[in-house]
Formats: structure tokens, C-alpha cells, sequence
């Protein structure tokens, strides 16, 4: 799907000069270190032992019988620090040990990206600066002190919306500054080739495990549909990847609708955006004529990124996968629902794609997967909030 | 690969005078009707080149200083239409070189053929565009910017390779922006032994190009040390941080102190 690093139109590395060794480095290294059989023995034993991997792809009983079809739950909300960023994050700290890097920067916006990439440092024993937009400190203060425990500085970001695309460009910032001593763990399918394919390619246990598991569990290894929440993309590349050319399996792609479309509170990046270049990368993004980025909103922090993932733009264009938009409320009925039909309480992002039932009805034998990508721990006081669970 | 004749007011700088001085500012900063008055004010002190900066909700290549000229900017109302038609007449009265300086998604949505079109109308001579790698320039923009006979300035780094600063040295005209560190604008003061090799070992290359240093370039000091071993050099942040403090008016003072002692 990818060529030359770009998926259709969308991808690239646009990217000013100083930006370019790095990245340069990083894209004539990374197959082939992905490739080779120690960084494969070492990533696996760490998915394995340390991520609590293969993740366990649940048969729903209880919500198949509420939504009239077979639905499974990938739970990568199992995997340790709660979601699937850390599939990312441990294999890009190998990659950077194989390129001798001795210091990790990362941004994060709800924080969970750079839990996981404190925790891989904290592994690794490396030296580890987290951007995080001075916004999202106020808003996400656990993960801000679980980053701190785990030995990482965070670094708020004071530009700009003070959130999630400010602090990318804070660590781009220092990257230019350090270009030899740092690599620079992005934590979604975005940014300048090779991330996107890079990340793309961590996450895509994701999708390998289904295929061994729905063999399984149904004697054939693809499901009807595929459903995942997209913010910037990361733990939908992941689950998509192996079926992204197995047409006999329909994808869909739900985006955080905010507030609504028509609120101009929204992150629904597909429905509203225009393609241009954010954060190095040609794609889909929210921008006013004038090709400023516009700041975009969602209950959960971590779909609210202005832009998507190359691939998904490419996904959306080519009409490989359906897009659907779901609003704050929507989700967070979601949420609830998903808590108590099956014991789960999933993060608020995750939420957005459990809403999709109200919008598309599946036949009795579809097998329906979900990535359920992250747990709702970080969510609670948000939940708490919206619920009024404290004044029941 | 068909060369490149693109000759205008820079080339004809370029030809005929060292120790080029070049400001950078920020389109609509300090007040949004600035522009104009900045460029007039570069001129009559004696300015060899002026950098105009389109200004960006997320310019990834700039230190604070510049960033915040920007976000100021931005919210004091500056477009890229706006700039244009304040910049309309600009060559009844300003003969130096202008330059166009900014984010390549600005001119993506302004449209690339428009915005070359309207900055060759204008009568502007080059444009900068730091995150618009050469090799997309090469394959999608060279002859429309060369249809309009506009320059295309690259930027070098000292961690740039030999190589690539040759591929940059034959699709670069006007001259080479030779970044002098590793670091985003604004952050640097002074350079050491490890700049000046960087400076003679890119002067000993013998490129068709003339090069200009940016970046660090803050006061006398500074911009005597880049002149001896480039064409000239290039302030931004430093002369952003003096209309901030000191105003317009002062713009004249700003450039004698640099220029003392040349």
C-alpha cells in the first residue's frame, strides 16, 4: 500500500532541512533493523513477557445477543500501562538502541503515550523527555505523575493551543536541536516517512494475532468488518494492517465527532478536513482557508489531533474503509454500555466505535472485531464527571 | 536537467556586493498594518535583502521568539491574501530584494501556480520554504517557479552531507540559506571553532551558489564573523526581539549597530 513513502497522494516528509539527516537516518535503517533476527527476538520476547502479549480476542456473548451479530473484542486494553501504545513504544526503543541513541523525546496529549514510552525508557534505562501541552498537564494530571514515577521529565508545551499538535511540534523542536544524541518515538501512524509505515508495522500484532485467533475460534482467519476509533490512527493501522488488501473484510473507521460536525467543536478530520501538510506529513487535516491548523476538540484527549495518519487518508479516499463520526455523548453512552453488558470499562476513546450500533446494523453472522484499544482507568474522573456516578 | 536562468534583483545583489545583511520579520507583527512601514524602514537603513515572514499557527523550524511573532501575528488578523495586497505597489518604492519566507502548507492552500504568480506580480524574487524538501520541488514546482522567474532558496546544515549539498547547489538559485547549527531559529549566540570549520569546509566546495548564514546571527559580532567566510548574513529572531522592545522606529538604530565596523 505504500510506495516511495507515500499511500496514494497522501504521506511523504516534508520536513525543513535540519529535520533531515534524522529522519534520513531513521528511514535508510528501519526495515532492515525491523527485519533482523535479533531486534525480531528481542521485540517478541518483550511483547511476550513484558506487554502481556498475545493480547486475548474475546468473544462478546452478552453484547453478539444486544447487537444481532458475532462481535470480538481484541483487548489490547490488557496490555501493560492499559492501552496499545506500548507496542509502539517498545519497539521503537529497540530501534533506537540499534541506532545508538542514548535519549528518548516523545509527545503526548492524554498522556498514555507517554506512559508507555517513560515505561519503555524506564526498561532500558534511558534518558527520557516527554512534550506535553501545558493544557493537557491540567487535564490528564495521573498520567502526568505516572510519567514523573516512572523517571521521565515532562516538558509542558506553552505554544500555540498548549495541546497535543503543540507538543509535536515542541519535540520536533528538540529534535532539531539534538539531531544526533535523540531519537524521537512518535506515537501514532503521523509525522514524516518512515513513522507512519514504522508505526504502522509495530502495531500490526495487532492484526496478526486476530488471524490466528479467529481461525481459531470461527475456522476461518478474516472477519466481515473490522472496527476501530481513529484519532490519529495508531491502533487502527495496527488492527487493519494484515487485511488492508483481503477484501472480503469491510473496515470501518469511527472519528471523535466532538460536539457535532456542524459545532466547529469536533475532531471528525475526514469530514472536515482538507488535504496539506501537518507535522511533516501530507494528509487530511482540520485548517482554516488560509492553511492554518484549526484546534480540535473531543471529550477524549486522544482523538482530538487535527490531522490522520497518510494511510487513512488514503483509506478514506480510496473508500477502502468507511468513516463514520460519532458525537461526545454517543460515545460516552457507549462507554457505559460496554461497562456494563460485558464487564469492561473501556477508555473513552474506544468508546466512539461501540456507538457505531446505533448507525449500522450487521447481519446475525457477521463476525464483527473490535480493537477495544485502551482501558478506562485514566477515563474515570471524565466518566465520574459526565455520569454523576458520585451523586448516585 | 535544464538549467536554471532565473536572473533578478538577488542574482544582481549577489553580483555585486559582499557582506550582505538580510532581515527576516514577521508579515503583521508588531501591529497587523506594519508590513510596509518594516519594509521601508529595512530599506532606508541600508538592508541588503528583507525576508518577509508568512506567519504560521505551527512553524516547526522557528525558536520562540519568531513563534510568538507569528501567533501575534495570526491573531492580529495577517493572511496570506491580506499580505499580498498590502505588499501591492511595493516596487514604486523599495528597490532591494524581497523574499517570501514560510511554511509550504500556506502556499499549498493558497495554491502553489496563484501564489507564484501573485509574488511575480508583485515583484518578489525568491521564496523561502523550509519544510519543502528539494526533491518535491524538483519533481512538482521547479517550472512553475521558474515560469515566473521566482528563486528557490534552500537551506544546508553542518550535518547536511556532502552529497546533498551538491544535489541542493544545482536546484537552489539566488543562494544557499546556510543554517550555522543544528537548532531551530533563536537559539544560538556566537560561534566557535566547530561553525567556523563548518563555514570554511562549505566555502572550500566551491558551489555555484553564493551562501548567506542564518540562524544565531544576533548582533556585530556575529554577523562580522559569518561575513568572512560567506556572502552575508541573515537576522531573524534577534531583530524580531527588538521591534518587540523597541518598536518600528528604531529599525534604523537596529542596523547601524550591526553594520558598525563594515
Amino acid at each position: 500500500m505504500i510506495k516511495n513513502g507515500y499511500y496514494g497522494e497522501f504521506g511523504g516528509a516534508y520536513i525543513p532541512e535540519m529535520l533531515y539527516p534524522a529522519v534520513e537516518e531513521l528511514r535508510a535503517n528501519y526495515e532492515e533493523i525491523l527485519a533482523s533476527p535479533n531486534f525480531q527476538k528481542e521485540f517478541q520476547e518483550l511483547l511476550e513477557v513484558y506487554v502481556g502479549r498475545p493480547t486475548p480476542l474475546y468473544f462478546a456473548k452478552n453484547l453478539s445477543q444486544k447487537a444481532g451479530c458475532k462481535v470480538y473484542l481484541k483487548r489490547e486494553d490488557l496490555c501493560h500501562t492499559g492501552a496499545h501504545k506500548i507496542n509502539n513504544t517498545i519497539g521503537q526503543i529497540l530501534l533506537a538502541k540499534h541506532l545508538g541513541k542514548k535519549r528518548i523525546i516523545a509527545e503526548t496529549g492524554a498522556g498514555q503515550h507517554g506512559v508507555a514510552t517513560a515505561t519503555a525508557c524506564a526498561l532500558m534505562g534511558l534518558e527520557c523527555i516527554v512534550y506535553m501541552g501545558a493544557k493537557d498537564i491540567l487535564r490528564q494530571a495521573p498520567n502526568v505523575s505516572r510519567m514523573k514515577m516512572l523517571g521521565a521529565k515532562v516538558v509542558a508545551a506553552e505554544s500555540g493551543s498548549k495541546t497535543l499538535k503543540d507538543a509535536t511540534n515542541e519535540a520536533i523542536r528538540d529534535w532539531i536541536n539534538h539531531p544526533e544524541s535523540t531519537h524521537y518515538i512518535i506515537g501514532s501512524v503521523v509525522g514524516p516517512h518512515p513513522y507512519p509505515d514504522l508505526v504502522a508495522r509495530l502495531q500490526s500484532v495487532i492484526s496478526k494475532e486476530v488471524k490466528k485467533q479467529l481461525l481459531k475460534y470461527e475456522g476461518r482467519d478474516y472477519p466481515d468488518y473490522l472496527v476501530a476509533c481513529v484519532g490519529g490512527g495508531s491502533n487502527a493501522a495496527g488492527l487493519y494492517y494484515d487485511y488492508l488488501e483481503d477484501e472480503r473484510t469491510q473496515i470501518i473507521a469511527v472519528e471523535a465527532a466532538g460536539k457535532g460536525l456542524l459545532s466547529k467543536e469536533t475532531a471528525a478530520t475526514t469530514q472536515l478536513g482538507k488535504v496539506g501538510i501537518i507535522h511533516g506529513s501530507k494528509t487530511l487535516l482540520m485548517q482554516n482557508t488560509d492553511g492554518q491548523i484549526t484546534e480540535p476538540y473531543s471529550i477524549s484527549a486522544g482523538l482530538d489531533y487535527p490531522g490522520i495518519g497518510p494511510m487513512h487518508a488514503h483509506l478514506f479516499t480510496s473508500k477502502r474503509a468507511t468513516f463514520m463520526s460519532i458525537d461526545d455523548s454517543e460515545a460516552m453512552q457507549a462507554g457505559l454500555m460496554l461497562s456494563q453488558t460485558e464487564g469492561i470499562i473501556p477508555a473513552i476513546e474506544t468508546s466512539h466505535a461501540f456507538a457505531i450500533f446505533n448507525h449500522k446494523k450487521f447481519e446475525p453472522d457477521d463476525v464483527v472485531v473490535f480493537n477495544l484499544s485502551g482501558r478506562g482507568d485514566k477515563d474515570l474522573a471524565t466518566y465520574i464527571d459526565y455520569f454523576k456516578l458520585d451523586q448516585q | 536537467m535544464k538549467s536554471t536562468l532565473i536572473k533578478n534583483r538577488i542574482q544582481e545583489k549577489i553580483s555585486t556586493k559582499d557582506n550582505l545583511l538580510s532581515i527576516y520579520f514577521t508579515a503583521g507583527f508588531p501591529q497587523l498594518q506594519d508590513t510596509r512601514k518594516v519594509i521601508s524602514n529595512l530599506a532606508e537603513a541600508g538592508v541588503d535583502m528583507i525576508e518577509i515572514g508568512l506567519p504560521n499557527s505551527d512553524p516547526i523550524a522557528d525558536g520562540e521568539v519568531i513563534q510568538k511573532s507569528s501567533t501575534q501575528a495570526l491573531q492580529n488578523g495577517m493572511s496570506t491574501s491580506l499580505l499580498f495586497q498590502q505588499l501591492k505597489g511595493i516596487r514604486e518604492e523599495i528597490e532591494i530584494p524581497l523574499i517570501i519566507m514560510g511554511y509550504f502548507n500556506t502556499m499549498l492552500q493558497f495554491g502553489v501556480e496563484k501564489f507564484c504568480r501573485t509574488c511575480a506580480d508583485l515583484g518578489i524574487d525568491g521564496i523561502i520554504m523550509p519544510d519543502l524538501p528539494v526533491e518535491v520541488y524538483e519533481k512538482d514546482y521547479k517550472d512553475i517557479f521558474e515560469k515566473y522567474e521566482l528563486n528557490f532558496i534552500c537551506l544546508i546544515t553542518p550535518q547536511t552531507s556532502e552529497e546533498r549539498i551538491r544535489k541542493i547547489d544545482q536546484v537552489s538559485t539566488g543562494f544557499i540559506y546556510m543554517v550555522s547549527t543544528a537548532s531551530t531559529t533563536g537559539k544560538t549566540s556566537g560561534f566557535g571553532p566547530q561553525e567556523i570549520d563548518y563555514f570554511k569546509r562549505i566555502r572550500n566546495m566551491n558551489l555555484k551558489n553564493k551562501c548567506i548564514v542564518g540562524f544565531g546571527i544576533k548582533d556585530q559580532k556575529s554577523f562580522s564573523q559569518v561575513c568572512q567566510y560567506a556572502k552575508g548574513g541573515i537576522i531573524g529572531s534577534a531583530f524580531i526581539q527588538s521591534l518587540k522592545e523597541n518598536g518600528i522606529d528604531k529599525i534604523g538604530e537596529f542596523v547601524k549597530q550591526i553594520r558598525t565596523s563594515h
